[in-house]
């Protein structure tokens, strides 16, 4: 039987070492190419006309001055009259030129008329009288529920108290499944009253029935204690480097080479297919590098197809249009802001008894996302409902651990100031709670103790507010998180070839985080040969399908379709030359750059040797995750970490300065040290970043992005992020659960250690996040009374 | 440059205060020669470029390197367009972020906020000369040794700066690094590694 596990720590050549990326020294350099390098010959420029109002009617469009400037290659209207647009930023035309200055001038000469509606990009606390929805649920209405990550439960339970406004037919079901919806979801939908639409002004409100558990007052009133506060976070920008975009060309009539800014190579095709009525099959999708993503770049764009028509528009020659920057910040993606009151309970010994929330927030016309409240622990008695807000601002996309940095800095925010009443240190009241704390309790509290250790918690921690004199007031603050992290489905060819080389052909992506140096230490790994041996061909949709680079799912998919495709290979060479070895293929074992019997040098090849026995042709084979037949899973899901902060809060000028953070992460078996610690210091600095200084600030007058550009849109530099120190979890207990990813964890706890850290020098919390000066100061000064500063 | 001047009464040249900003910015770089047409502008002489293309020729890397380009053509475009070299990158494409630091002659500038024919009398080196061929500069190798870079977009721009700045702080302190090493920005996190790359640690983390 073919031993699929991964090996015994003591057979790990490189598994689990600290090596260096494989695609450093050409990123060093500046000799990678991105999407945005393109530049072959006879390079078209594309570039859009948006809409400068946050909500309109576009009345009429004139683009004859545009279409006679000379150096115009194409012009096409993406938005025609009549069309509602709901955001500033919006596409309207697009338009090729022989280069970027030509656009600008050819935009400039469009004529655009339009009916400039009211908009509403507020995303301040509802007001109070606001009812929960009770009118039947429409189609846009159920889109939103799906795309707000509202609870399947809570959805049904909707569906069969409103009814459904709209009536969906088997088409709208398949494509709803396609997008993941639960299978119990369309069954209620196909189970629903009709009841026709009630005829009133759309409400930017959408507030959920309340949803209770167990006995909320009950417990409230028995407790020790009881906390009230109000927590919560911006919204912020992915502000991805490379801006969203791509480059198109038409070689033949039906035939796309499409070069994208992509976390989704192997998914593009699929979704160009239909609007330009291409065949998937005749799309090539090529990237090699992407300068960030984040999880906003998962989907074929609408610019994207504008670029396609304007290329095919031209002739098919190559047409370039990467985003500029206040277009990234306006329509390629957001982080939705979430804010809550929360009131929670504990008895006299720090154990969570009542959470009581109400939630709100924005990510865009659609409404918000909704965080899970409480975040890890299950607190026995609940009461809570969430309220989303359709504004009129460029949609949310998936970032970095969707819902939980905002459900962090609520949940461990009221724990903290709860733990405060107390007297308590806040990691004695976690630790009170473990039993509440999920399936990896038993991972918090291995991780609690080794950051205590770096941190020096127990030495240091005081009670809140510090008492030492002067202006410059110190605290620690601390907060625990969760994702799954499971891998997703890879495939592979995998190849030796006649010379000892081998290839791995992928459909996947490295967004920076070390996929491409995994794939070869996993290969490399598996057959005991060194790891430049090993090419990984990869960036291109027409090798094996792997899944996006999203929710961490790439570290556990790509490894492990790789380590079955090495093994199957592996075995495939021993059967081939265990006839010259006198041997059966069970026998040998590929190590150290040999083929032998298992444990007799004396019996083998050198690995050039055996792969010359292979014959004429290349020995191929196939890897795939999952795959059932050929067990163990290689992957798993669900990972624990523990962050600590440490700041300095300076009470004259509101201004926050992190002197240290210590992040302990598990994620599993670790591949590779060396880049899995680089995404969690990563991670933390990502988190000082949109603790400290990131939001995107929307004028209520206009409606548009106040600061969409880098100098506005402060991102930390490096005279921000103090000392960081990082701690992965590895060996028995982690190791043996297989590689689970690792981008999303760690960015989630950073704002609630800070926060904390925050409340815990100065005495008040400081509700919002980002914790700038303004926002410290007004803390401060209302909080006087409560401040023990 | 005040607002100020900006309003003072003009030589009805038709310049628009967009085309005052070129010329204005020509003038330390270009001595007023027989060709362009030139205005009085600010209290001074000046030649207008363009506004169509004019012939430009930069000093890249110790070539000379020709290309018509317009006034309004950044250095930066310039470089990556024409001359495709594409090492320097446009991220916030208005001197913010660092992602396309070159070097005239030995100052590091924002390639994104300089115009191209204001550069054509200096030296302009690029990441692409700073690495012989497929052989790395001890910088580079220390970004690789540090894991100074992820998604490796805001790296060319922090190699080139990091190289500055050791040539000026041969021996770096972490409060030189602090305050140097500060106007490029990362989106990744990778300040960690850079600041162990500047701070000239040993070995990197590779055990």
């Amino acid at each position: 039987m073919t031993q699929f596990a991964w090996p015994d720590p003591a057979s790990r050549p490189l598994l689990g070492k600290k090596i260096s990326r494989v695609d450093g020294p050409p990123k060093a350099s500046g000799r990678a190419k991105y999407t945005y390098d393109y530049n072959p010959q006879g390079l078209l420029a594309g570039k859009i006309l948006r809409c400068p109002y946050a909500h309109a009617k576009v009345i009429s469009i004139d683009t004859r001055a545009a279409e006679k400037l000379s150096g115009v290659k194409a012009v096409e209207v993406i938005q025609g009259p009549g069309t509602e647009i709901f955001w500033a930023g919006d596409e309207i035309v697009g338009v090729a030129a022989v280069d970027e200055g030509t656009c600008e001038d050819a935009l400039r000469a469009i004529k655009v008329e339009y009916e400039v509606l009211s908009h509403f990009v507020s995303d301040a606390e509802p007001p109070k009288n606001i009812a929960a929805d009770t009118g039947p649920i429409g189609a846009d209405d159920f889109q939103d529920m799906e795309e707000n990550q509202v609870p399947d439960e809570e959805v049904i339970s909707a569906i069969e108290r409103r009814g459904i406004s709209f009536k969906p037919e088997e088409k709208d079901y398949a494509s709803m499944k396609g997008m993941g919806v639960d299978s119990k979801v369309i069954d209620a939908l196909r189970q629903a009253k009709f009841v026709p639409a009630e005829n009133k002004p759309k409400s930017p409100y959408k507030k959920t029935a309340v949803q209770t558990q167990g006995a909320p007052d009950k417990a409230f009133a028995a407790a020790a204690a009881v906390s009230e506060g109000l927590y919560g976070a911006s919204c912020i920008v992915h502000s991805c480097f490379e801006t969203h975009g791509s480059a198109i060309e038409w070689p033949g009539a039906k035939e796309m080479v499409v070069h994208v800014s992509t976390q989704n190579v192997s998914g593009i095709a699929a979704q160009m297919s239909e609007p330009l009525s291409v065949p998937a099959g005749n799309i090539n999708v090529l990237q090699q590098n992407v300068g960030g993503g984040f999880g906003s770049k998962f989907s074929v764009d609408r610019w994207d197809v504008n670029t396609a028509k304007l290329s095919q528009k031209a002739g098919g020659k190559p047409v370039k249009n990467m985003l500029d920057r206040r277009a990234e910040f306006e329509v390629a993606g957001m982080r939705p802001s979430a804010f809550a009151r929360v009131k929670v309970a504990a008895d006299k010994d720090g154990k969570l008894v009542a959470w009581e929330s109400r939630s709100w927030g924005t990510g865009g016309v659609g409404g918000g996302g909704t965080p899970p409240l409480p975040y890890i622990l299950e607190i026995p008695n609940q009461r809570k409902q969430n309220t989303a807000i359709s504004t009129n601002q460029g949609s949310a996309r998936a970032w970095r651990a969707p819902n939980h940095p905002q459900a962090a800095v609520i949940t461990m925010g009221a724990i903290e100031d709860l733990a405060a009443r107390l007297k308590m240190d806040p990691m004695d009241v976690l630790l009170a709670n473990m039993d509440i704390a999920g399936p990896r309790a038993q991972t918090y509290k291995e991780e609690l103790a080794i950051a205590d250790e770096m941190m020096g918690w127990k030495k240091n921690w005081h009670q809140r507010g510090d008492k030492t004199p002067g202006t410059i007031k110190r605290g620690m603050g601390l907060s625990i998180h969760t994702w799954g992290g499971r891998g997703h489905n890879s495939n592979c060819d995998f190849t030796i070839h006649p010379d000892g080389s081998v290839e791995i052909k992928m459909g996947t992506q490295d967004l920076g985080t070390g996929a491409r140096t995994i794939i070869i230490i996993v290969a490399a790994d598996t057959l005991g040969i060194p790891m430049e041996n090993v090419t990984l061909l990869y960036g291109n949709n027409k090798y094996p399908q792997s899944g996006g680079s999203g929710g961490s799912t790439t570290s556990g998919g790509v490894t492990a379709s790789t380590r079955r495709g090495a093994i199957n290979a592996r075995d495939a060479l021993f059967e081939k030359i265990a006839p010259s070895l006198k041997a059966s293929p069970e026998e040998l074992e590929a190590v150290k750059g040999r083929v032998q019997v298992k444990g007799d040098a004396n019996r083998g090849l050198s690995w050039k040797e055996a792969c010359a026995k292979i014959g004429a042709v290349p020995l191929t084979v196939h890897g795939k995750n999952p795959n059932k037949d050929e067990p163990p899973d290689l992957t798993n899901s669900g990972v624990g970490g523990v962050q600590m902060a440490d700041v300095s809060v300076d009470t004259e000028t509101g201004i926050v300065r992190v002197n240290k953070m210590v992040a302990v992460q598990d994620c599993g078996l670790v591949v590779n040290v060396k880049t899995a610690e680089s995404q969690v210091y990563g991670a933390l600095i990502m988190g000082i970043s949109y603790a400290l200084y990131e939001e995107k600030i929307l004028d209520p007058v206009t409606g548009r992005v106040l600061n969409p550009n880098l100098e506005f849109y402060r991102l930390a530099g490096l005279s921000d992020i103090g000392e960081l120190k990082v701690h992965m979890m590895t060996g028995k207990g982690y190791d043996e659960r297989g590689v689970i990813g690792l981008a999303e964890p760690p960015v989630v706890s950073p704002g609630a250690a800070i926060s904390n850290a925050v409340a815990n020098a100065i005495g008040v919390r400081v509700s919002f996040l980002p914790l700038t000066p303004d926002r410290v100061l007004a803390a401060l000064e209302e909080g006087g009374a409560n401040a023990s500063v | 440059m005040k607002d100020d001047d900006l309003r003072k009464p003009e030589a009805p040249s038709g310049v628009s205060r967009r085309d005052f900003m070129k010329i204005s910015a020509v003038t330390a770089a270009l001595p007023v020669v027989l060709g362009p047409k030139v205005v009085h502008a600010a209290g001074e002489d000046v030649p207008i470029q363009g506004p169509g293309k004019v012939a430009v020729t930069l000093n890249v890397n110790g070539k000379k390197l020709s290309a018509q380009l317009e006034p309004r053509v950044t250095l930066l475009d310039a470089l990556r367009g024409p001359f495709d070299l594409t090492g320097a990158k446009r991220v916030c494409d208005r001197g913010a972020c660092g992602a396309c630091t070159v070097l005239l002659d030995t100052k590091p500038v924002y390639a994104c906020s300089v115009l191209a024919i204001d550069a054509q009398n200096a030296k302009i080196t690029t990441i692409e000369a700073l690495a012989e061929a497929e052989k790395l500069s001890p910088v580079m190798q220390a970004f690789v040794e540090h894991d100074a870079q992820q998604c490796g977009f805001c790296t060319p721009g922090f190699v080139v700066a990091t190289t500055c700045f050791l040539k000026q702080h041969p021996k770096p302190t972490a409060d030189d690094i602090r305050r140097n090493l500060n106007g490029n920005y990362c989106r990744c996190g990778t300040y960690d590694g850079i600041r162990a790359v500047a701070l000239l640690e040993q070995g990197g983390k590779q055990s």
